[in-house]
């Protein structure tokens, strides 16, 4: 198979908005998790909170789609000229030969939450300005994006809980494979809400500290929110060196729980061989792999054996969720993007807030940030109802 | 594959619908020789699941065990090697909906399980679990185009994998307030088995490309229930198979974008 590019690639969190703030944050070893201010939540948690997403106002004639979801999102098409690759690709290739696949778990259903603040307390009625289209729908971040940069070709919303956007890689190689496609916007956007703050209290997978991926004493994740896209085109002949190459998906279902991992991490096993397979690459290939690492105690155990037994116990490797929070449907593609700032700048990022690595994970976790030319790095993305993600990343040269 | 078209194979229908009980049964009333009879879906209890699991699920649930394991049977496979790719506008409308009336409360405790059933994949999840499937599934979202995404999804995986997929289109009604604004009519799951190669079980061969033509109506009272339902979308698509003959429809999929499907049956 014709190996993919990112030709153009951002991220947004609360590491800050475009990949500058983000490897400047990323090599200094600071993260961005604060106790939880959000809305009204009042949780004893710390969250990735992306400052300022409501000043980003959309673009006119898209009001429709109005919402905190589409307002990240706008902000990260905003930075490192994403915008204007996109529009280059589009001269390049027409606006029918691109697709948008984007992942997301919960759109805009902060806004539906806090319509429900205001029914009609005789009827129960929500009010007339609730939008389902533009914000509460799954689609609506695709439809969003696809109109603001005029793309029409495919279009789909991947919404497998925290697996979404490592997934939309997949389907866009897939496309391009299949030549649907001569580009893909891919990505993520997901955002604060109180569906998922709640929520994941409500199962006790929160942290009351900032999460503390593979440390003996981890208690939970933090949430946080972010905006991460890749334009993925069939790679040119003469590739610069430098140039950031999507060598492999892998894709997988637990088949056991909807909320708690394997407990042998079999699924993780399963996505993480076929990537390898599917890149044509060995185990001792990768120099590094960015893990899913939510610091819940089974997630990671079971990310752990997984991990141990695919790529044995020598690959550095950590989980950047310490610095950015677990972002959840926007994970994959963030992790992706800042797999590509690690390839591209020639360092291992090390994990922060973790002070013990746990002694019964055979897993090399790194602490500090590692300098090493890397060539190919793998990144991790698992999800509730069991669905599994990984992805291997390359530079070309 | 030429540029921008796909050519696969189905090789299992299964449906659940109102006044639409599996395949066998719909048949005729697709065809138009039996009239369509507006009663509300039949969900049968998902006895693959374990007894715990059974009482908390909902009817995204039920519908996509129903009619994915009719395909999967009539095509001869077992569903737990076959990738599957789960395609709905809404998922669980009601258990949205709870969600959402809890966190508007003072006290904000959403139950764990209402939480992990709100994910959109849940139904891809409970697959897994009653199925043992443990391949790839993937769960989209396209709004009134979502089986048009998922059919473009599960096709292009077929070919480009070389191996047959399981499509499951779905959706259910949202309870008011949400109702009102996004009316959806009836719960309905279209499930096709798509194969890359003719083989013994194929029933019809499709091309499918991107088109700029209107979507086909139906004629008579089927037309509400297409527009009623986004996985209804598939309906002319279902006739064309119901029917037997070679045909050409196009289907709702993007604002921008139709779906143009050339069917030519296999036996």
């Amino acid at each position: 198979m014709r190996p993919v590019q990112l030709t153009a690639y951002t991220a947004t969190s609360c590491l800050g908005a475009g990949l500058a703030p983000t490897l400047a944050a990323l090599q200094a070893h600071a993260g961005g998790l604060k106790p939880c201010t959000f809305e009204t939540v009042r949780l004893p948690t710390y969250v990735g909170e992306v400052p300022d997403v409501d000043a980003h106002a959309l673009p006119p004639g898209l009001a429709d789609f109005d919402c905190r979801n589409n307002r990240l999102a706008w902000l990260a098409l905003a930075q490192d000229d994403l915008r204007a690759a996109v529009a280059r690709a589009v001269n390049r290739h027409g606006e029918r030969r691109i697709g948008v696949f984007l992942g997301t778990s919960t759109s805009g259903i902060l806004e539906s939450e806090l319509a429900y603040r205001r029914r009609d307390p005789r009827t129960g009625a929500l009010p007339p300005d609730f939008r389902y289209r533009g914000a509460h729908n799954t689609f609506s971040l695709a439809a969003f994006v696809g109109r603001a940069l005029g793309l029409e070709g495919p279009a789909s919303v991947v919404s497998s809980a925290c697996s979404s956007s490592a997934k939309v890689f997949a389907s866009a190689q897939r496309a391009l494979a299949a030549d649907l496609i001569d580009a893909a916007l891919v990505g993520g956007v997901d955002s604060l809400c109180l569906t998922t703050l709640y929520g994941f209290h409500s199962l006790q997978l929160v942290s009351a500290e900032p999460c503390r991926p593979f440390d003996r004493d981890r208690a939970g994740i933090s949430i946080g929110e972010a905006g991460a896209f890749a334009l993925l085109e069939r790679a040119a002949d003469d590739l610069d060196a430098q140039a950031i190459l999507l060598l492999g998906c892998g894709e997988s279902s637990d088949a056991h729980h909807m909320s708690a991992p394997h407990p042998e991490g079999r699924g993780a096993r399963d996505a993480m061989r076929q990537a390898l397979e599917d890149a044509h690459l060995r185990p001792a290939d990768i120099d590094y792999i960015n893990l899913h690492g939510t610091a819940t105690p089974s997630n990671d155990a079971a990310e752990g054996r997984a991990v141990a037994e695919v790529l044995g116990a020598q690959t550095p490797g950590s989980s950047t969720k310490g610095a950015t929070g677990h972002t959840l449907g926007a994970a994959g593609a963030l992790e992706a993007v800042i797999c590509a700032l690690a390839l591209r700048s020639g360092f291992a990022p090390g994990g922060l807030n973790t002070r013990t690595p746990d002694p019964a994970l055979r897993v090399n976790y790194l602490l500090e940030n590692r300098r090493a030319p890397l060539r190919r790095v793998m990144s991790n993305s698992f999800g509730f109802g069991g669905s599994n993600c990984s992805l291997i990343l390359g530079r070309a040269g | 594959m030429s540029h921008g078209t796909l050519t696969g194979f189905v090789t299992g229908i299964g449906i659940l619908g109102p006044g639409l009980n599996g395949w066998p049964d719909s048949r005729p009333v697709l065809c138009g020789s039996v009239p369509w009879t507006d009663a509300p879906t039949q969900l049968p209890p998902p006895q693959q699941l374990p007894a715990a699991e059974r009482r908390r699920v909902g009817p995204s649930v039920k519908l996509t065990l129903a009619a994915g394991l009719e395909a999967v049977a009539q095509a001869g496979l077992e569903a737990a090697a076959l990738p599957a790719v789960f395609s709905s506008s809404g998922g669980d409308g009601q258990n949205c909906h709870e969600i959402c009336e809890v966190l508007a409360s003072t006290e904000r405790q959403i139950s764990p399980t209402r939480f992990h059933n709100s994910v959109h994949n849940a139904a891809s999840g409970y697959w897994g679990i009653a199925t043992g499937a443990t391949a790839a599934s993937n769960a989209l979202c396209a709004h009134d185009g979502s089986f048009g995404a998922g059919f473009l999804e599960s096709l292009t995986q077929a070919l480009v994998g070389d191996t047959s997929v399981l499509l499951l289109a779905y959706d259910s009604p949202y309870p008011q307030p949400i109702h009102q604004f996004r009316p959806i009519s009836h719960a309905l799951c279209v499930a096709l088995v798509l194969s890359p190669a003719l083989g013994p079980a194929a029933r019809a061969r499709i091309t499918a490309h991107l088109s700029d033509e209107p979507p086909e109506a139906l004629t008579g009272p089927l037309e509400r229930l297409r527009t009623g339902v986004p996985a209804a979308r598939a309906l002319p698509l279902l006739a064309l198979l119901a029917a037997g003959v070679p045909g050409r429809t196009v289907l709702e999929y993007l604002p921008h974008a139709s779906l143009a499907l050339e069917v030519m049956p296999c036996r």
